[in-house]
């Protein structure tokens, strides 16, 4: 048989076996086949490539795959799962990467070694992968930064910001047209690369903290279009088939976001939460009194408590507190109480950030309850705890149509008889703004690190 | 690339679109993290691409190549780093046992 209708043939098996594997990866039961049946298909493109009559020089490409899986493994063992978000981020920059890489490379061969003309179609594509991929790439690294603490996590904006995105989006629109129109002329496409490398930049600085969720599934969505546009300028239809459903996914994933935060993905893309905030915080006044609990007095209502709810958020990613999280649960229970969780959906910094690290302390996860299904249940509640987590728990979201975040969907827990929230300090969430549940009447804050207080917490209630 | 080549590859980027809508629109919350490595992992998929542009002769060193190769390497990060990770995450889900 010709080796190339072999490698067309192999192409589609391995494109079924993608979207069984996603198809699988969508149930909790299913999710490791999928996962390792989609990888399966990957392994069969990959061979089914290396038999194409323009694969040669196979040392150096073995020699580069072994590079790459050596470090692709070595974070992926390594990285705690607190870090995941930056994880996803840094493969997500490296996908862009290689689709720009794999775009130029394309150009130069036509030109140096094939000395063909590039046609118009062709030029096109190639320059929507350039543009893609380079986004995708300084984005993710940008996104990767912010979580990382390297760079302030906050939105970074300035004056004249949206102007200057503007003039970069149409010099870049510019030298697109200027590209397909002269390909021979390599200048056009370097200027699209450095440009679109800046506006990658550029475009995520402004959106930071809990908006996080976003950007990062949106980049996601852009890392499979970004394959997708290789596919067309390879003329390839494994590439884009896969790159059509991861890119699917990734909007799929930034709608959920966006409507769980009530906002319009414009909106965030144009960042700048926090300062809209700042002049609503100080009309408002910090006149919030809070009524401080102690380690011993916290153990002693948990235990006198028939229901616990617990609501996770980021600070209970960056206090590492998640198994100490889990022997609270395990202690509660061992004295015949309810525990569940209620996990907003954007709390932390990733889609889905908390029941990770849920799971990862052993937290089975069914005992995790989405927002819509747990809400109704916090008025029968005895003690709601809020670890780490603020705006997706605050009223201000309910009843206060001045509060930036008004109409966000929130997690009742100011419904609970007593809300004990742990907190490092005072400080306001990401939105910038008070918490009016800190000072209701039934809410006491048990101050410190949660890690900490926690485990003093469990300590106590072993004794009882 | 011929018109109609171009109409056919339309076709099967619009078509895998809607399949990719349709497969994900029930994910639940859970899944969310490694659906979204898993599918990070996947559009590692540009790995064929790049394979093929690192494929010139042995001792050919175009620059076509070399940003092939780096291509590779970039791909690979992505796929290795991305199924482990997945995987690992998914190891760990349990139910109440």
């Amino acid at each position: 048989m010709d080796s190339n209708l072999f490698i067309q043939i192999a192409y589609l098996v391995a494109s079924v076996l993608f979207i069984i594997g996603i198809k699988m990866l969508g149930k909790t039961a299913t999710a490791r086949k999928g996962n390792q049946l989609s990888a399966a298909a990957m392994l069969i493109a990959i061979v089914a490539t290396l038999l194409d009559f323009r694969v040669l020089s196979f040392t150096e490409i073995f020699i580069a795959i072994l590079i790459g899986s050596a470090i692709g493994a070595y974070f992926a063992q390594k990285v705690a799962m607190t870090k995941m978000p930056e994880m996803v981020a840094l493969f997500n920059g490296v996908g862009g990467g290689a689709s720009v890489f794999v775009a130029i490379s394309e150009y130069y061969r036509v030109f140096d070694i094939n000395h063909e003309v590039l046609d118009t179609t062709t030029g096109v594509t190639l320059v929507l992968s350039v543009i893609i991929g380079s986004v995708t790439f300084t984005g993710s690294y940008i996104a990767f930064a912010k979580l990382n603490g390297s760079i302030k996590g906050q939105a970074i904006t300035f004056k004249g910001q949206h102007a200057l995105n503007a003039i970069l989006f149409a010099l870049l629109l510019i030298a697109s047209a200027m590209m397909v129109n002269d390909p021979q002329n390599d200048i056009y496409l370097i200027a699209v690369l450095i440009l679109a490398l800046l506006l990658g930049v550029l475009t995520v600085i402004p959106i930071g903290g809990a908006d996080m969720p976003v950007v990062i599934s949106l980049l996601n969505s852009y890392s499979g279009m970004a394959a997708g546009a290789t596919g067309f300028v390879l003329n390839n239809q494994v590439l884009i088939i896969t790159g059509a459903l991861v890119g699917a996914s990734g909007i799929i994933l930034t709608q959920i976001m966006c409507k769980a935060m009530n906002r319009s993905l414009v909106n965030v893309l144009l960042g700048g939460f926090g300062q809209t905030s700042s002049s609503v915080d100080t009309s408002s006044g910090s006149d919030i009194v809070v009524k401080e609990v102690g380690v011993e007095e916290t153990a002693m209502i948990f235990d006198s408590a028939s229901s616990v709810i617990i609501v996770p958020g980021y600070g209970m990613a960056v206090a590492q507190a998640q198994h100490i999280v889990r022997e609270l649960m395990e202690q509660l229970e061992k004295k015949g109480i309810d525990v569940k969780f209620a996990i907003h959906p954007v709390a932390g910094r990733m889609p889905g950030h908390m029941n990770v690290l849920l799971a990862e302390a052993n937290v089975p996860y069914d005992k995790l309850v989405e927002m819509e299904h747990i809400n109704d249940e916090f008025a029968n509640c005895d003690v709601c705890l809020v670890i780490g987590a603020n705006d997706v728990v605050n009223p201000a979201a309910r009843t206060n149509p001045a509060s930036p975040i008004y109409g966000m969907p929130i997690l009742n827990a100011d419904k609970a008889r007593t809300v004990i929230v742990s907190k490092r300090s005072m400080a306001a969430g990401y939105a910038g703004i008070e918490n009016e549940l800190f000072g209701a009447d039934n809410c006491l804050m048990l101050f410190g690190d949660a890690k900490a207080k926690l485990t003093q917490v469990v300590g106590e209630l072993k004794e009882m | 690339m011929s018109a109609e080549t171009l109409i056919v590859l339309i076709y099967v980027l619009v078509l895998a679109t809607f399949v990719g809508f349709e497969l994900i629109t029930k994910v639940p919350p859970t899944l969310h993290t490694p659906l979204m490595s898993g599918s990070n992992a996947i559009s590692g998929i540009t790995i064929v691409g790049a394979i093929v542009a690192a494929g010139p002769d042995p001792g050919d060193f175009s620059l076509a190549k070399i940003l092939g190769l780096i291509a590779v390497i970039f791909a690979t990060i992505n796929v290795v780093g991305g199924y482990l990770v997945t995987d690992r995450m998914l190891k760990m889900f349990k139910k109440k046992k």
